[in-house]
């Protein structure tokens, strides 16, 4: 095929103006807060079009609500690392020991435990966790709005983030502040009526309906926010981008 | 697929149907035939530039950043399909679940009961980012394609049946030259016989949406968002084995698409979907 002059300045000025709009498009992505912090490297555009798409279309949106006939009979708790000695103590006590601690760009840093949490206002859902392997259950959580303990300490506008952590070191991760304030992001502790099991994260599980299982980490011990994940583990945002997985996990 | 324009390359003098003349005469450049008329007018109106080349530019770069695409999404998917190789129905399943069915293989992770003493290599942190990146570029090179398309007359010239070749006799007529490998005739060699059209306009309006659809509904995220996109399935599970069968159609239609070019010929339609020219072009007296 030959290509006229007419075509050759038809393609150089596609070409430009496509090159232009992504420049324009990263420039405005960042600006409003679309660019995931895993948005670097070779599945970084990936990411980040997941995400911005997602956070434009999809910041208020509630998840779906079940039935309590739609309950899955008997649930599914995915294994976890042995908990060890430390924790065991914990469990024979009740949990009654067990902090939450609240810190970073908040105005009044706090410790709560399981039964001050118990104390706030109670949200009860009926939702469905799906696994990043593939299966699923529904169950009935219980537990206080993420929301409602951010606004108790007083987390500053400037805040992008919130950074938590498990008991077990190595599964921390980080959600941004339309997930955090989100009216389904709870700090559960109660499961189908009864206190939530250890083998699905209790005392305390931050549960998020809207992504994947692995953001709903469990045994959950500090909360941070910040404006900045930089300073977190290796600058990814959480634990799972450094194993390989999606940050943003609503797909 | 389908693309048996080239059977004529392949069969022997005595299976040249007496109906079918062989023509010889050189045809000048230009009044080359192309397309059948489509249902919704005659192909005279194709302009000349168009005539000339097999397939357009945009064809042949959608074409192959499809192929790529879709080769990335399997590989992908199917590691991706190999942590928990069982299916269900409905909204929720698991381990204490019993399944719809489950592939008899050994999976990535060692909590699913496959019957196996060993579980895989897990790679599923990776084949998901590959999965999901590699289904953008999928659904904008479609959205280039169909309005492409759309706009310059392929799809009503090219992929839209003539309306004569739908009726009963018609497919059977085509069906029975594809299965006793008859040769096309010369006006056919250089189009989409009806059922190429069919196969083609039930992927790209079919199974291609349908795939994209059912990964969709699999989103948390987006099942907030548009929860009929999932009920309609029938569930967040539901759409996962779904996902699987539009994928194993996907992977059929590959196959026989893959057979029928090497039936006519592999190298001289691939190099025309890459250059353009016409199959066989250069052979013509």
């Amino acid at each position: 095929m030959k290509l006229s002059r007419r075509q050759l300045i038809a393609t150089g000025l596609a070409a430009t103006a496509g090159g232009s709009g992504l420049v324009v498009a990263s420039k405005l992505a960042g600006r409003y807060g679309l660019i995931p912090p895993d948005g670097g490297g070779l599945y970084g555009p990936g990411e980040t079009l997941t995400y911005a798409a997602q956070r434009i279309l999809t910041r208020h949106s509630l998840a779906r609500e079940f039935a309590p006939s739609q309950i899955s009979k008997p649930p599914f708790a995915n294994e976890v690392a042995p908990l060890g000695d430390a924790f065991k103590r914990l469990q024979e006590a009740s949990f009654a020991e067990w902090r939450l601690t609240v810190d970073g760009m908040v105005a009044r840093p706090a410790s709560f435990s399981v039964s001050e949490i118990r104390s706030f206002p109670q949200r009860s859902q009926i939702t469905h966790l799906a696994c990043e392997e593939g299966w699923s259950y529904i169950a009935e959580w219980i537990g206080a709005p993420l929301s409602h303990i951010l606004h108790l300490v007083g987390t500053v506008p400037q805040a992008r983030y919130v950074v938590y952590r498990s008991f077990q070191p190595d599964w921390w991760e980080s959600i941004d502040m339309a997930d955090a304030l989100h009216p389904q992001t709870l700090v559960t502790y109660g499961m189908n009526g009864a206190d939530l099991p250890v083998p699905f994260g209790g005392p305390l599980r931050l549960r998020l309906p809207r992504q994947l299982g692995y953001k709903s980490v469990k045994y959950i011990t500090s909360l941070t926010a910040t404006d900045d994940l930089k300073r977190f583990g290796k600058g990814l945002g959480s634990a799972s981008p450094e194993a390989g997985y999606a940050w943003y996990a609503g797909i | 697929m389908c693309d048996i324009s080239g059977y004529r390359e392949l069969a022997s003098p005595t299976y040249e149907p007496a109906s079918v003349p062989v023509r010889t005469t050189s045809v000048p450049a230009g009044t080359i035939p192309q397309m059948a008329d489509s249902v919704w007018g005659p192909a005279s109106a194709v302009p000349a530039a168009a005539i000339h080349s097999r397939h357009s530019a945009v064809v042949r770069v959608t074409h192959w950043i499809t192929t790529l695409s879709f080769l990335a999404l399997l590989v992908s998917g199917v590691e991706i399909l190999i942590s928990h190789p069982r299916f269900y129905w409905g909204e929720a399943g698991n381990d204490l679940t019993p399944p719809l069915f489950k592939l008899p293989i050994p999976a990535s992770r060692d909590l699913v009961p496959t019957g196996y003493g060993y579980v895989l290599p897990d790679q599923n942190g990776w084949s998901r980012s590959l999965h999901f990146q590699t289904a953008w570029v999928a659904v904008f090179t479609g959205l280039v394609y169909v309005s492409f398309g759309l706009f310059s007359g392929h799809l009503r010239r090219n992929l839209l049946p003539a309306r004569a070749d739908l009726s009963w006799s018609g497919l059977m007529g085509a069906l029975a030259r594809h299965i006793r490998f008859k040769p096309a005739s010369e006006d056919g060699a250089r189009s989409y016989n009806v059922l190429q059209r069919l196969t083609y306009l039930v992927v790209v309006f079919g199974l291609f949406p349908l795939v994209v659809w059912t990964g969709l509904a699999m989103s948390p995220a987006i099942a907030s968002a548009v929860p009929a996109a999932v009920s309609v399935l029938g569930g967040q599970q539901s759409a996962r084995t779904l996902h699987f069968f539009v994928s194993v159609l996907l992977v059929l239609f590959l196959l026989v698409h893959i057979v029928m070019v090497s039936l006519a010929g592999f190298w001289s339609r691939v190099r025309s979907m890459i250059t353009g020219h016409p199959a066989g072009a250069e052979e013509r007296p």
